[in-house]
């Protein structure tokens, strides 16, 4: 017979699951992921091989891990910093997945590491649906990119704990507003904070460490609306997340 | 496009279940809720969907989706809005940062119709009036 099931599962389950086993383990022995998304070309690898640097010069233990679709071009670079570097390829995926980075993890990660920083893949769609089991979720625009950037990837700007603008250097001659920019990631993400970087003249380094630093220590990140979960509805009950899913389970027909 | 990741998932929750359940024969249709705010595709998703759903207990099933517009309340003045897309999720009436996201990030399986040869039992999952 044909028959109708109720499933009511969220379709993520599975990687936010993993997400949150890792994120617990991890946290036992001390230590915080940062999760970092942009699109290709934005600056993660340059901003990272300066933080990388200042860690190491300031005897913080962290380490890097960097995901491309092919080449080993960005963890040559970030090991030039002298901490532990692992480049993942994700033969033609567009994400890392909360899975993936607990296997590339496992028995590499030395002991004492303190925070380890996740270069996502260069893309800010995919990566923007998945927990990969960290503490911060930094997502990074060049001034190069387009003040309405945030409105285009609302979904990635819109769950950014921290938002890092690159490339400020040249902020001047592509005429970036940073006006509009501010206004459009406070749209999508009111109250998180926007960071202003330039790699090459050393400016706002040391920053994103420091707020690694303090999400591992425990101070509470900001809370993006998008990730906010709702306590009641407009008619007045609440729902069940009794699953531990974080999707809501609505009424349907 | 991640997609195919998810229309991956969805058949491996479904084909989990159906285990589970026992006897199913041929799984007819899949029905998601998709909010507006889920960084999903449902057209994309539908494409992928039935590429992976070629040689297992899903092939043929047709992929329902329904879609979450994306709502939005000021928690100090209480207006409640449409966030619309891109999505205004700072209060248009008070521009207050306090806001709740009352809906549009579903992502959600919300039920699976199959047949399973069977004659009703009682199952540990609701289960609705047949159509």
């Amino acid at each position: 017979m044909c028959r109708v099931v109720d499933l009511k599962q969220a379709v993520l389950a599975k990687n936010d699951r993993a997400a949150d086993t890792l994120r617990a383990g991890l946290t036992a022995r001390g230590i915080t992921v940062v999760n970092l998304l942009s699109s290709p070309g934005s600056g993660k690898t340059a901003l990272l091989e300066r933080e990388l640097s200042l860690a190491r010069e300031r005897s913080v233990p962290v380490a890097a891990l960097t995901a491309d679709l092919a080449t080993e071009n960005d963890a040559e670079r970030l090991a030039r910093s002298g901490v532990p570097v692992k480049q993942v390829l994700t033969d033609g995926l567009c994400h890392l997945e909360a899975g993936m980075l607990a296997r590339h993890l496992e028995g590499w990660l030395p002991d004492a590491t303190r925070l380890v920083f996740v270069e996502n893949v260069g893309n800010l769609v995919c990566p923007a649906s998945y927990d990969l089991g960290e503490t911060l979720r930094v997502v990074l625009a060049s001034v190069t990119e387009g003040e309405d950037k945030p409105l285009k990837y609302p979904t990635a700007f819109g769950l950014a704990h921290l938002v890092v603008v690159t490339k400020t250097d040249i902020a001047e001659a592509v005429e970036f507003d940073e006006a509009a920019f501010r206004a459009n990631v406070e749209r999508v993400n009111p109250g998180v904070e926007v960071l202003l970087t330039s790699a090459r003249r050393g400016l706002g380094l040391g920053a994103l460490l420091d707020r690694a630093l303090a999400a591992a220590d425990g101070v509470p990140a900001h809370t993006p609306v998008m990730a906010r979960e709702p306590h009641e509805h407009a008619h007045g009950h609440t729902h069940d997340d009794a699953d531990g899913t974080g999707v809501l389970a609505q009424s349907h027909s | 496009m991640h997609e195919m990741s998810i229309a991956m998932a969805v058949i491996g929750q479904v084909e989990e279940a159906a285990e589970g359940a026992g006897g199913v024969t041929a799984v007819r249709s899949v029905r998601l809720q998709v909010g507006e705010l889920a960084g999903v595709v449902p057209d994309a998703l539908s494409f992928c969907f039935e590429l992976a759903c070629a040689g297992t207990v899903l092939e043929g099933a047709e992929l329902v989706t329904d879609t979450v517009p994306g709502r939005a309340r000021c928690t100090p003045c209480a207006h409640e809005w449409a966030v619309g897309m891109p999505p205004l999720l700072s209060c248009p009436r008070c521009d207050g940062g306090a806001t709740d996201l009352l809906s549009g990030r579903e992502l959600q399986i919300v039920g699976v119709q199959w047949e399973d040869g069977r004659t009703p039992l009682p199952t540990d999952q609701p289960i609705p009036e047949e159509r």
